[in-house]
C-alpha cells in the first residue's frame, strides 16, 4: 500500500506552486483546515484562487483568510465577498475594497453542486437558484416542468486542503457532526487531497467500510494534528 | 384605545413560530431568525435544518455543554437530539432544492408586495453576502421574513417593488414586523394582525405598498 502518511504540515504543503486552485473547506470554524492552511502561509506560495464558503472572518484563528491577509491569494470565489454585518471589516474586505484581490459571489448551494459536478465528472447543471437575480445575468438559461433554470459549471481545484476526525492507513475519512460541511465535496473535487487528521490515523482495515465518508482512493497525503497543532 | 407598542423582536419571531405545523422542517436564517427556536410548544414536534448539513438538531448549548464540532448556521454551539442526522452541503442543499424544508425564515432589507425581497447586497457597499438564502429563497415550500417596519432613518421597507438587488423573485409568503403581520397576497400586501395601539391608517403611514386590510384584521398575538 503506497504511504500517504507525512510527518508535518509544512512537508505535506511544500510543493505547492503559485497561481494554483485551493479547495479551503469549514464553516463557522468548524472542520476548517487551520494547520494545513498555516503551514502552507508560512511556504508563501502566492498568486492562488481560493474555494471557500466565506473569505475569512474577523477572529484571530488561521483561516483562508490569513493567506488573503498575507498577499497570497489573487482570487476568492465564495457565498460571501461582504459580511453579513457591515461593522465586520475583514482583510478581505480591506483588499476588496482596494482592488487588491478579485473575487466570485456563489450561492452556498451553487458552489456545492459545482464542486460535487467537478467530482462526479459532470459538464454541468441547471438550478432554479438566483433565477430572476443579478447574479443569474448571462448565464444559460432553460425551462424545465414549466420552471426556468440557469446553467452552473463544475469548479475543480488543484489542491484541496481537508479537516477530518478519523482516518485509516488506505486514506478512509470519517467525520464528525457538522465538521462535515464541505469536506468531502473538496476532497472528492481537488486533484491532489491533503488532510488533516485529528485522531491517531489507523491500520487500514480498522475502520468499518460501510462507516466512511471519503474513499481513501481520493485522498494523497494526510497529517496527524500534533498535540501542539491548532485544534479549535 | 391600548398605549402604541413596537413589537420586540422575541415576539415577531414567536408569531411566525405560531405558525409552523407539527412535522415541519424549518430553517431558520441567522440572526434575528433563531429567535423562532425560543418558542416552544409541547404539542408538535418541529425539526431543524441548517444549511452546514444538520437536520434534528436541539437547543443552544449550556457553557461547559459545548461540543466543539456541533453548530447551527449562525455558528453557534447547538445541542444533539435523538435522531439527528449530518450530512454534507451537497446533500444539505439537496433538502433545500428539492424541497424538503416546509418553511425559511430570513431577515430582509426590503420587501415588495409581488413577493420579491432583497437581503444579500448594498449597492454602496463592493460584494455580497449570498451564503444559502438564494437557494433556500428558490427552495423551501415557504418564505417568511421577520424584519423592522422601517429602516432606522424612518425609510419604507415594505415597497411597491424592490430598490436593491432582489435574492428571488414573487416567495415571500408571510412577514412580520414591528409593526404587525402580513400575508403576501395577489392584491399585495394584507395586514391581518397590528401591533397594540397601531390603526391601519397609522400602519399605513410607515408603508410605501399600499396595504390591503383584511376584513378579519384582529390584534397581534403574543405568546400565552
Amino acid at each position: 500500500m503506497k504511504n500517504k502518511i507525512y510527518e508535518t504540515m509544512d512537508a505535506a504543503v511544500a510543493d505547492i506552486p503559485d497561481g494554483v486552485t485551493i479547495l479551503s473547506p469549514g464553516f463557522s470554524g468548524v472542520g476548517v483546515p487551520r494547520n494545513l492552511i498555516a503551514a502552507l502561509n508560512r511556504q508563501g506560495a502566492k498568486g492562488l484562487t481560493g474555494v471557500s464558503n466565506n473569505a475569512g472572518t474577523v477572529d484571530e484563528n488561521v483561516d483562508i483568510g490569513t493567506l488573503v491577509e498575507a498577499g497570497q491569494m489573487k482570487k476568492m470565489i465564495c457565498a460571501f465577498t461582504a459580511s453579513t454585518h457591515p461593522s465586520q471589516v475583514t482583510p478581505f474586505t480591506r483588499m476588496y475594497n482596494n482592488d487588491e484581490i478579485e473575487a466570485e459571489l456563489v450561492p452556498q448551494g451553487t458552489l456545492a453542486e459545482r464542486l460535487r459536478c467537478a467530482a462526479a465528472g459532470i459538464g454541468g447543471f441547471y438550478t432554479p437558484t438566483s433565477v430572476g437575480t443579478e447574479l443569474a445575468e448571462g448565464k444559460e438559461h432553460r425551462e424545465f416542468n414549466g420552471r426556468t433554470h440557469v446553467l452552473e459549471l463544475p469548479l475543480p481545484g488543484d489542491y484541496g486542503l481537508i479537516r477530518c476526525w478519523k482516518a485509516d492507513t488506505a486514506g478512509n475519512l470519517v467525520f464528525r457532526l457538522t465538521q462535515r460541511n464541505f469536506n468531502p465535496l473538496m476532497a472528492m473535487a481537488a486533484t491532489v487531497t491533503i488532510v488533516e487528521v485529528e485522531e491517531e490515523i489507523v491500520e487500514a482495515g480498522q475502520l468499518d467500510p460501510d462507516l466512511i465518508h471519503v474513499a481513501g482512493i481520493y485522498v494523497d497525503r494526510m497529517v496527524h494534528i500534533p498535540e501542539d497543532g491548532i485544534w479549535v | 384605545m391600548a398605549e402604541k407598542v413596537k413589537l420586540e423582536r422575541q415576539a415577531m419571531c414567536d408569531r411566525l413560530a405560531m405558525e409552523f405545523q407539527d412535522g415541519w422542517i424549518v430553517n431558520l436564517g441567522v440572526g434575528m431568525p433563531t429567535l423562532c427556536s425560543n418558542y416552544t410548544d409541547s404539542s408538535r414536534e418541529i425539526i431543524n435544518h441548517a444549511e452546514n448539513g444538520v437536520v434534528g438538531y436541539g437547543p443552544l448549548a449550556k457553557e461547559g455543554e459545548e461540543d466543539r464540532h456541533l453548530v447551527n448556521a449562525g455558528g453557534q454551539k447547538v445541542t444533539p437530539l435523538p435522531g439527528m442526522a449530518c450530512v454534507h452541503h451537497a446533500d444539505s442543499f439537496m433538502m433545500i432544492r428539492g424541497g424538503m424544508i416546509d418553511v425559511t425564515v430570513m431577515g430582509s432589507y426590503e420587501v415588495a408586495e409581488n413577493g420579491d425581497f432583497a437581503n444579500w447586497r448594498i449597492p454602496s457597499r463592493k460584494g455580497g453576502g449570498i451564503g444559502g438564502a438564494m437557494d433556500l429563497a428558490a427552495g423551501a415550500k415557504r418564505v417568511f421574513i421577520a424584519m423592522e417596519h422601517t429602516t432606522r432613518d424612518g425609510g419604507h421597507k415594505l415597497l411597491k417593488k424592490c430598490t436593491l438587488p432582489i435574492t428571488a423573485p414573487g416567495v415571500v409568503k408571510m412577514l412580520v414586523t414591528d409593526l404587525g403581520l402580513f400575508e403576501i397576497t395577489l392584491e399585495g400586501f394584507m395586514l391581518v394582525e397590528n401591533a397594540p395601539g397601531w390603526s391601519p391608517e397609522e400602519i399605513q403611514e410607515q408603508t410605501e405598498a399600499k396595504l390591503v386590510i383584511s376584513p378579519d384584521l384582529k390584534e397581534f398575538r403574543f405568546r400565552s
